[in-house]
């Protein structure tokens, strides 16, 4: 890597502590309001203690924004430079994690490194974005369109996405491949391709039911006809719902919840923790949670949209499209809108994994928010 | 146009809230509401039995109960070691635990123990910590205390059967437990109770967290007051002894039962708490019938003890007179068949009182030879003789008065005058319970229609006013007499110790022969009770009643097998006549003194008499 720089930084700020300034802090505050709605919830779960859950969330939180903060004032060539190589170590972790990764909920997922378990899946979902926002940006519009161009992405995307589901977690496999697919489309590639991969993916459904574990089975069979088994498989979701329903416009209020507090729901520091929520504080705190969600990825859109720099572009709307299909997936399962696929949401839900991914993600957008005006070279490989 | 895609998604999510929370909120409510909130039946308190001085027979008592529910038990093999320890269990107990743990439902609790005391009750309590799954219990459980004198009467509870179950759903409660024998289960809707709701909040795997308002209480079963009086009725236990006897005490101013024995008997407590098979067995193979009410449901042949019944029948008809006097010199013959008296050798010449106070049986072959069948079979029916009287304890027998039309149904066979004669002396078909053979004395006693009863309805007994018997008083006075000279020097029943001063007493000594005795035997000579085996050996009866000028109490006694009624049931009977009398509250004074001159042997009862 060169060390002298070919385009120098128009508005960037050049001291740390002008650029934290610089960031959005009232998205900042929002993503900690969201994360304290998440305290509380695990407070509530706990049955009103904040051991042993609500204590340990608030610090998992302090490190996530730590982390976000650094990312977000670090120089976004060196993410660029950064996005290969994320890509390359994110499949190394996974197959890892095939050899040697603890089984947890019916699938091999966790990475032990010891002094905390990491899901490599999560992290690629971000490195992913990232060595495809990398590609297209080394290549002009016209250059991206040619079939062979087709190539080195799809296999970016399906090696770790296989990888994925065969651990097997089908949710997060599709988010990957949907964070994929979402910036080959702003990429620029013609509608038709996306109408042959749809026809494709609707071929390949049966194929997959016969390599799907039976209780990936049971869930998509569950999902359809949820009524169908309700003290079995369809048990899950059924409470989820009454739950959700008997919190009404208000909700219960908080810690009133009858079927967390009896322990009728499933999962409920983690999948199902949106349920509590509903039940405790309605329709209203539901829409509330919704739109603060809303509006920081929004926000992570319009940063995509406003950034001078291809990968700037494709890597802040393509992650927020990413935190927005965990959004999206965790609270239609839990409402019976999509199959069990125990995807957590994140800042809220108990968990590590989730929180560094989100905190990573929305890092990298907030560095691309601070490096909006920066112009990087097409090929630039590094710092230039 | 993502950020429109984003929008679109979050307006679905949002709609789809709406739906159910808004739109279905309420269906969605009453399910969770299904979900946790559970109703949960409050055993009610059984109803307990009382004596006539309000001494109580059967009672609930503390019961103190150690449940394992499996699925919260963690390493069961450990938890139940360390219960065992604590239990003290035997293998066995453990191999029950763990074949009912196989049985059932996880979440579901087993019974480990039940019927602790108090200190291994506590014990594990304080152990509680390193027990996980272990509740305790403190319930109610029935305790019969005076258990062994009262098991024919009162009878005791089981778990219920599969048809029970299906009734009451207070039945389908762990432990629950209903009335199976005697009162108990005779008056099962009025001793039970009325269940009590309240509504529990439940967790998933069916806990009960808290208790929600309002609450509805169970309604205590009614208490049973009984006729008898407990220190009678043990001692009448005491005096059956081990015999296999019934012993019946009736008051006659109220027909009210004082005491019901029949022994030997059990203890109901084993039942209740569940009887081993072994201890069950034991009671079934007795030879004496320890299970048997045998006041009510022994039918035995009434021998002698109906001789005034058979008189009675043949001074209406006219056919002799108290001064009628026939002459036995051991045996009658009719056709070719000789009849013999119970004493060998003959009594000589005996007029009607004499007949009865020696028991003649020659003099009663020599009215039943002139009186029909069914002329004496109606007599002895307006005694009782083959009547129920729906005490309320299950298994009362109606024993069998026979007569022609008997004869004809049952054993498509005419009437023989023969059988006439064994009638006469209370053999042959005739059988009779010690109920029965009570209610005959105290009718006779009286000259009214007696009618026993074992459960006062509410309040004090009154005096009842019974119907007047139809029969001609001046024979029953008759009859009276002779009963009173049975306990007479000379008589059966006399007992040459009782002092002068004793109240008097009347009664009819009974032997009723089980077997029928052969010619051949006779001639070898015939054997005494004592050298028998017991099996074959005579019935001994006796009925009386006391005091003899105003009959207050009569009572029945049935020794089976005992041998001579003499020897073997008049001594008890008197006892049992005195005891009462003892414990019986004195009668009205206010004409004591007219009374003491002038003793009423009409037998009227005093109350109507007084007006």
């Amino acid at each position: 890597m060169g060390n002298t720089r070919m385009f120098g930084p128009r508005k960037v700020e050049k001291g740390l502590f002008q650029r934290l300034r610089s960031l959005n802090w009232l998205i900042i505050a929002i993503t900690m309001f969201i994360a304290a709605t998440g305290t509380a919830m695990l407070y509530s779960v706990a049955g009103g203690e904040f051991e042993p859950w609500a204590s340990r969330h608030i610090m998992r939180f302090g490190f996530a924004l730590v982390i976000m903060l650094i990312i977000a004032v670090t120089d976004i060539r060196y993410w660029m430079a950064f996005a290969y190589p994320a890509w390359i170590a994110g499949m190394i972790l996974l197959i890892l994690v095939e050899f040697v990764g603890d089984v947890g909920m019916g699938g091999q997922r966790w990475l032990d490194i010891g002094f905390m378990r990491i899901q490599p899946s999560e992290l690629m979902k971000i490195a992913v974005v990232m060595a495809l926002a990398r590609y297209y940006h080394a290549r002009t519009f016209v250059q991206s369109r040619r079939l062979p161009a087709l190539f080195l992405p799809l296999l970016l995307i399906i090696v770790p996405a296989a990888l994925v589901i065969r651990q097997p977690d089908f949710g997060t496999g599709l988010t990957i491949i949907a964070g994929g697919i979402i910036i080959m489309f702003l990429a620029g590639l013609p509608g038709w391709l996306f109408a042959a991969g749809g026809v494709a993916v609707a071929a390949a459904v049966p194929v997959v039911w016969q390599t799907m574990k039976d209780y990936q089975k049971d869930r998509v069979l569950t999902f359809l006809n949820p009524e169908a088994d309700p003290l079995g498989a369809g048990y899950q979701i059924t409470q989820s719902k009454i739950a959700l329903g008997s919190g009404g416009m208000t909700g219960k209020g908080f810690l009133e919840g009858t079927q967390s507090h009896l322990n009728f729901l499933p999962e409920m520091k983690t999948d199902f923790i949106f349920t509590v929520l509903v039940e405790e504080f309605g329709l209203i705190g539901a829409l509330t949670v919704l739109l603060l969600y809303g509006s920081v990825l929004m926000y992570g859109l319009l940063i995509g949209i406003g950034c001078r720099n291809q990968f700037g572009r494709l890597m802040a709307s393509g992650l927020a499209m990413t935190l927005f299909f965990y959004i999206l997936i965790n609270i239609g399962m839990v409402m019976g809108l999509m199959p069990v696929v125990g995807v957590p949401l994140p800042l809220i839900s108990y968990g590590g994994s989730a929180m560094l991914t989100w905190a990573i993600a929305y890092g990298l957008i907030l560095s691309v928010a601070t490096h909006r005006h920066v112009t990087l070279a097409p090929k630039g490989s590094g710092l230039a | 146009m993502l950020a429109g895609l984003q929008g679109l998604a979050l307006t679905a999510l949002g709609g789809r809230l709406y739906y159910l929370t808004v739109i279905n909120g309420e269906q969605y409510r009453l399910r969770a509401d299904k979900n946790r909130i559970s109703m949960r039946l409050i055993v009610p308190e059984r109803g307990e039995f009382l004596d006539r001085n309000n001494m109580k027979v059967a009672v609930n008592q503390p019961d103190f109960t150690v449940f394992l529910v499996p699925e919260q038990a963690g390493d069961i093999t450990e938890t139940l070691r360390k219960l065992a320890r604590v239990l003290k269990l035997d293998q066995r107990d453990l191999q029950k635990v763990r074949r009912q743990i196989k049985r059932q439902r996880k979440f579901l609790p087993v019974t480990v123990a039940q019927g602790l005391d108090w200190r291994t009750f506590s014990r594990v309590n304080v152990e509680m910590p390193d027990l996980p799954g272990v509740i305790t219990s403190a319930g109610l459980s029935r305790y019969y205390p005076f258990g062994r004198h009262l098991a024919h009467v009162v009878g005791y509870l089981a778990r219920p059967d599969e048809d029970e179950v299906a009734l009451n759903r207070i039945y389908r409660l762990p432990g629950f437990k209903v009335g199976r024998q005697g009162l108990e289960r005779k008056f099962e809707d009025e001793l039970r109770g009325v269940a009590g709701t309240r509504r529990v909040e439940v967790n998933a795997v069916g806990r009960e967290i808290r208790e929600l308002p309002p609450r509805q209480d169970a309604a205590r079963g009614q208490d049973l007051q009984l006729t008898i009086d407990l220190r009678l009725q043990e001692f009448a236990i005491d005096q059956l002894k081990e015999e296999a006897a019934g012993a019946v005490v009736l008051d006659m101013e109220t027909g009210e039962l004082l005491a019901l024995a029949s022994a030997p008997t059990y203890d109901p407590n084993e039942f209740t708490r569940g009887i081993s098979q072994e201890n069950y067995d034991g009671l079934l193979n007795d030879p004496r019938n320890p299970l048997l009410n045998k006041c009510i449901s022994g039918q035995y042949p009434p021998g002698s003890t109906v001789k005034m019944l058979v008189a009675l029948a043949a001074l209406e008809q006219g056919i002799i007179t108290p001064e009628t006097e026939f002459y036995c010199n051991g045996k009658h013959k009719l056709g070719d068949h000789t009849f013999h008296c119970w004493k060998k050798r003959g009594h000589g010449k005996l007029d009607l009182l004499g007949g009865i106070a020696h028991s003649c049986d020659v003099y009663f072959y020599e009215i039943a030879e002139k009186l029909d069948v069914d002329l004496i079979a109606q007599m002895v029916r307006r005694f009782g003789l083959g009547d129920l009287f729906d005490l309320g304890i299950g298994g009362e027998r109606s024993g069998l008065v026979p007569d022609r039309r008997w004869k004809r149904d049952f054993q498509q066979e005419s009437w023989h005058l023969g059988e006439t004669l064994n009638v006469a002396i209370g053999q042959g078909a005739m059988l009779a319970t010690p109920l029965q053979l009570a209610v005959m004395t105290a009718r006779l006693a009286s000259g009214q229609k007696t009618l026993p009863k074992l459960v006062r309805e509410t309040g004090p007994a009154e005096a009842e006013t019974f119907d007047q018997l139809a029969v001609n008083p001046l024979h029953l006075r008759t009859m009276r007499r002779s009963m009173e000279m049975v306990m007479e020097p000379n008589g059966t029943a006399h007992d040459l110790r009782r002092r002068k001063s004793a109240v008097k007493q009347a009664g009819k000594t009974g032997t009723a022969q089980v077997r029928r005795i052969t010619q051949a035997q006779r001639d070898a000579g015939l054997l005494e009770n004592d050298e028998k085996p017991w099996i074959t050996r005579d019935h001994a009866l006796f009925v009386g009643y006391a005091p003899a000028e105003r009959p207050r109490v009569a009572v029945s006694v049935l020794v089976q097998h005992g041998g001579g009624g003499a020897t073997k049931a008049a001594p008890i009977g008197r006892a049992l006549l005195d005891k009462a009398l003892e414990l019986l509250p004195a009668p009205p004074r206010d004409n004591g003194a007219v009374q003491a001159v002038a003793p009423d042997k009409t037998a009227v009862k005093k109350g109507v008499v007084d007006g």
